[in-house]
């Protein structure tokens, strides 16, 4: 359903990914593991076509669903993102107008998608925020993003990335920003979109072990190349590169067994 | 060694390219005599009043006959002195002030800030025409008043900077091993401060201008018979129907030099700070 | 902000008036010049030395300064600020009249002002590092630089005396005599405000929350218009009270250029002629301001930003 062939992003002339190559079917869950400055982050912002200043692919070709994303106008990008592409990031509040409730943000989104009136589109957030089992949908909207907790505001940003069921759900280190229970939640939170959505998740994390529990398969990268891939038996268990498994020793345990 | 002074300045070309223009400015008005040919700014010959433009004086005569080329040359004279005295006075004064206030907080720093938001709410022009009124108009009092309302600003940027460094943990760690203050405000407090000090201070330098000679156009300035840009326009109003020149050509001077300084404050910052946009 | 910050704030006013009003009364006391004398150098006539001596007397200015100042601290407690000397009028009556204009000045010249920086600023910062920016940038660079008493005599040379499409003395009374002045100050305030709105919205523009809406597919136009222009003027209200308040103390250069009967031109006039009470008046108006409008802005801020509202 996506596939990116040997695609060599750079901004200027200095490359800082090469020869990316992934292919994912529906409903599955990949990871993007490693540093920073891996070049994580930039592959799947290059997906929705959001690299910042001066980025572009030099190389290579973004398919989804067969066709490609590297030409597409504007107005193209604009149907798609938040439609059949969502993504959420590190820290979603942050991701709102800091001046305005996150009402305002979700049905000015909302009604960018769909012609409906702001009532209607008010409904819809609420209803779609206790899909995402947040208490009081209403309360949150008429809230500012500072005035939620960090786990509150990713469940947030995830239920305005899901409402409208996209195919693909991009993520960048959507838990990095948690404390370690808030992070088992929304990693299980993500894992039932799955489940009940079909939607094909790409996370992005520096997290082995997230990226352990949650994925179906593994991409390592380091230096804007990738190091290793494979699934997460082979990944776990059968790899034999040296830096994935100085990441997955890098995994801290409990009482001498592996989290893992 | 020479490869690197060679490198930086071909890096940092409009840097360069403005620091001569700056450098060539002050050399105009060092070698004012060479230029204009020995001709005197202050005396003139009251037959040759008010000439238009010609080949004898190029930027024509002013009322009391005196060439006003050589006048608006010698105004650099006046111009850089002043203003590059009010920058040093308010640099020097304020960051001291402030770096004063900052790491020493508590009443020295109430006092210190009081003063300055007084000095703040207090009409410039009311304290440099008092300045002026006690001891006589002249560009020296100018300079003392328009520092005395302009050193607040560095007071406060400096204030600001050594409380946002007195928090940070390499000071911590300094006070704990038992520093003693004047070494922790020379080695500390001091050097982060001045990079930004500098920049702001290279980039008054127009702006102190332009007070300078707003002022001796009213007259609370530089006095008659100097050569000033500010006060020959004051003189040449009178003028304006019949002999323009007298107010077109030191305005232009005025412009020109300001923005020389301007530039050269805004490349000044381009080079010691790149990451501000 | 609460009762009590803000009685804490109307306090530190007051002492800061004080403060200014003595500073104020040193000075001019401490400046050689006689106002007496120069009551009648006007006139043409000059009185003899024990004329003036007496009326000096009567006048109670051979007091110490300490009587002096308490006095008058006194007398505008009941509102009187005294009399002027140079114009033989009460101080508050001079004063007023020349409120009006001056406030018709500043709110001319302000409006001109946004009119021309906020589209400019905003356009500058969209289109940043293309053609306009670096047009607009090269204007504004000049425009700071130029000093706008020149400016001014330019204008009027321009406009008054080589075509005459203008008075040369601005009643204040009709708006053709107000544009010159106000386009005057307009120049170099917009140059200055240009350059701050597009710092500001460039700030906006980096911000993540842009980056989010675009990721949710809302219209570019929507996320300058609705989210990153309110924004980015935010910042710019403490700047824009500072100038009108800097604005509503008169601006001397220029109205002395344009003969404009404003409060700065009588600033100056009062203190050519050492005219104590209207130097004394002119001043704690003034600071008044300044201070009324900080605290405006103060206000308002707190109000205007949630963040500042509900964050206790």
């Amino acid at each position: 359903m996506l596939d990116i062939n040997d695609v060599t992003i750079s901004y200027g002339k200095t490359p800082t990914v090469k020869d990316f190559s992934l292919h994912m079917d529906e409903g599955q869950i990949i990871s993007l593991v490693g540093e920073s400055g891996s070049g994580k982050t930039t592959v799947i912002r290059a997906v929705l076509g959001l690299l910042p200043g001066g980025g572009k692919v030099t190389e290579g070709d973004i398919l989804y669903q067969g066709k490609t994303l590297l030409n597409l106008t504007k107005d193209q990008w604009r149907k798609m993102r938040g439609s059949e592409i969502s993504m959420i990031f590190q820290d979603s509040g942050a991701m709102m107008n800091p001046t305005k409730k996150v009402g305002a943000a979700f049905v000015e989104y909302i009604r960018t998608h769909e012609n409906i009136s702001k009532a209607e589109a008010w409904k819809k957030g609420v209803d779609m925020l206790e899909r995402m089992r947040l208490p009081s949908g209403d309360n949150i909207m008429r809230s500012y993003p500072f005035q939620l907790s960090g786990g509150m505001r990713q469940r947030v940003g995830i239920a305005m990335g899901m409402t409208y069921q996209p195919k693909i759900l991009l993520a960048d280190e959507p838990t990095s920003a948690l404390d370690v229970t808030t992070q088992a939640q929304i990693v299980r939170q993500m894992m039932e979109l799955r489940d009940e959505y079909g939607t094909s998740i790409i996370i992005v994390t520096h997290n082995l072990g997230v990226a352990a529990y949650m994925s179906d398969y593994i991409v390592v990268m380091k230096n804007g190349f990738i190091e290793d891939k494979g699934d997460r038996d082979h990944m776990l268990h059968h790899t034999d590169n040296p830096y994935t498994q100085k990441l997955l020793a890098a995994v801290p345990s409990l009482g001498g067994a592996r989290y893992v | 060694m020479e490869k690197k002074k060679k490198n930086f300045f071909r890096q940092h070309l409009s840097f360069t390219i403005f620091l001569c223009l700056a450098i060539g400015v002050v050399l105009v008005a060092i070698f004012a005599p060479v230029i204009t040919g020995g001709v005197s700014p202050t005396e003139g010959n009251l037959i040759d009043s008010v000439m238009a433009p010609s080949k004898d004086h190029i930027f024509g005569t002013d009322k009391l006959g005196r060439d006003i080329f050589t006048r608006v040359i010698y105004g650099t004279r006046i111009s850089v002195t002043a203003a590059f005295s009010v920058v040093i006075i308010i640099t020097v004064v304020g960051t001291f002030l402030g770096i004063l206030a900052g790491y020493f907080g508590g009443l020295v720093d109430a006092v210190i800030m009081r003063i300055s938001d007084m000095m703040i709410a207090f009409p410039g022009l009311v304290l440099a025409l008092a300045v002026a009124g006690m001891l006589g108009a002249s560009i020296t009092n100018a300079v003392i008043a328009v520092s005395v309302v302009s050193w607040t600003k560095y007071a406060r940027l400096a204030r600001s900077l050594v409380l946002k460094i007195k928090d940070r943990d390499f000071v911590k760690a300094a006070i704990v091993t038992g520093s003693k203050t004047p070494y922790m405000l020379l080695r500390y407090m001091l050097p982060n401060v001045i990079t930004t000090i500098v920049i702001t201070g290279a980039t008054d330098i127009g702006s102190m201008m332009l007070e300078l000679a707003g002022l001796s156009f009213l007259g609370f300035g530089a006095k008659s018979p100097a050569a000033e840009w500010g006060l020959m326009l004051n003189e040449g109003r009178a003028y304006m129907q019949s002999a323009p020149w007298l107010m077109i050509f030191p305005g232009l001077a005025i412009f020109i030099v300001v923005t020389i300084f301007n530039l050269l404050g805004d490349s000044l910052r381009d080079v010691l700070d790149p990451r501000s946009e | 902000m609460t009762k009590k910050q803000l009685g804490s704030r109307l306090l530190q006013m007051v002492i800061v008036l004080i403060g200014i009003s003595f500073l104020t009364f040193l000075l001019t006391s401490l400046a050689p010049g006689d106002p007496v004398r120069t009551m009648f150098a006007a006139s043409g006539v000059m009185p003899s030395e024990e004329t003036l001596e007496v009326i000096r007397e009567e006048l109670g200015l051979n007091q110490p300064l300490l009587v002096r100042y308490f006095n008058w601290l006194i007398a505008c407690l009941h509102g009187d600020f005294g009399t002027s000397f140079s114009y033989n009028k009460p101080v508050v009556t001079l004063l007023m009249a020349r409120v009006w204009p001056t406030l018709k000045l500043t709110i001319f010249s302000t409006i001109l002002m946004l009119l021309v920086a906020v589209p400019l600023g905003m356009l500058s910062a969209v289109y940043k590092n293309k053609f306009i920016d670096y047009l607009v940038r090269g204007i504004t660079f000049l425009g700071i630089s130029i000093p706008n008493f020149w400016v001014g005599l330019m204008l009027m040379l321009a406009f008054c005396v080589w075509n005459k499409w203008l008075p040369v003395i601005s009643s204040g009374g009709d708006f053709k005599s107000m544009i010159l002045p106000s386009v005057t100050l307009a120049i170099a305030m917009s140059a200055k405000y240009t350059r701050q709105v597009r710092t500001a919205v460039l700030e906006e523009l980096s911000q993540d929350y842009v980056i989010g809406a675009r990721a949710r597919g809302v219209k570019e136009w929507k996320i300058l218009w609705l989210n990153v222009f309110p924004n980015s003027l935010l910042p710019l209200i403490t700047m824009l009270g500072l100038s009108i308040g800097s604005l509503l103390g008169g601006t001397s250069v220029v109205e002395v250029i344009f003969s404009y009967p404003g409060l700065g031109n009588l600033a100056v006039s009062a203190i050519t002629s050492y005219d104590y009470y209207l130097i004394q008046g002119y001043v704690l108006w003034v600071a008044v301001i300044y201070m009324v409008i900080n605290l405006v802005v103060d206000m308002s801020y707190n109000y205007v930003d949630p963040r500042m509202r509900l964050r206790r």
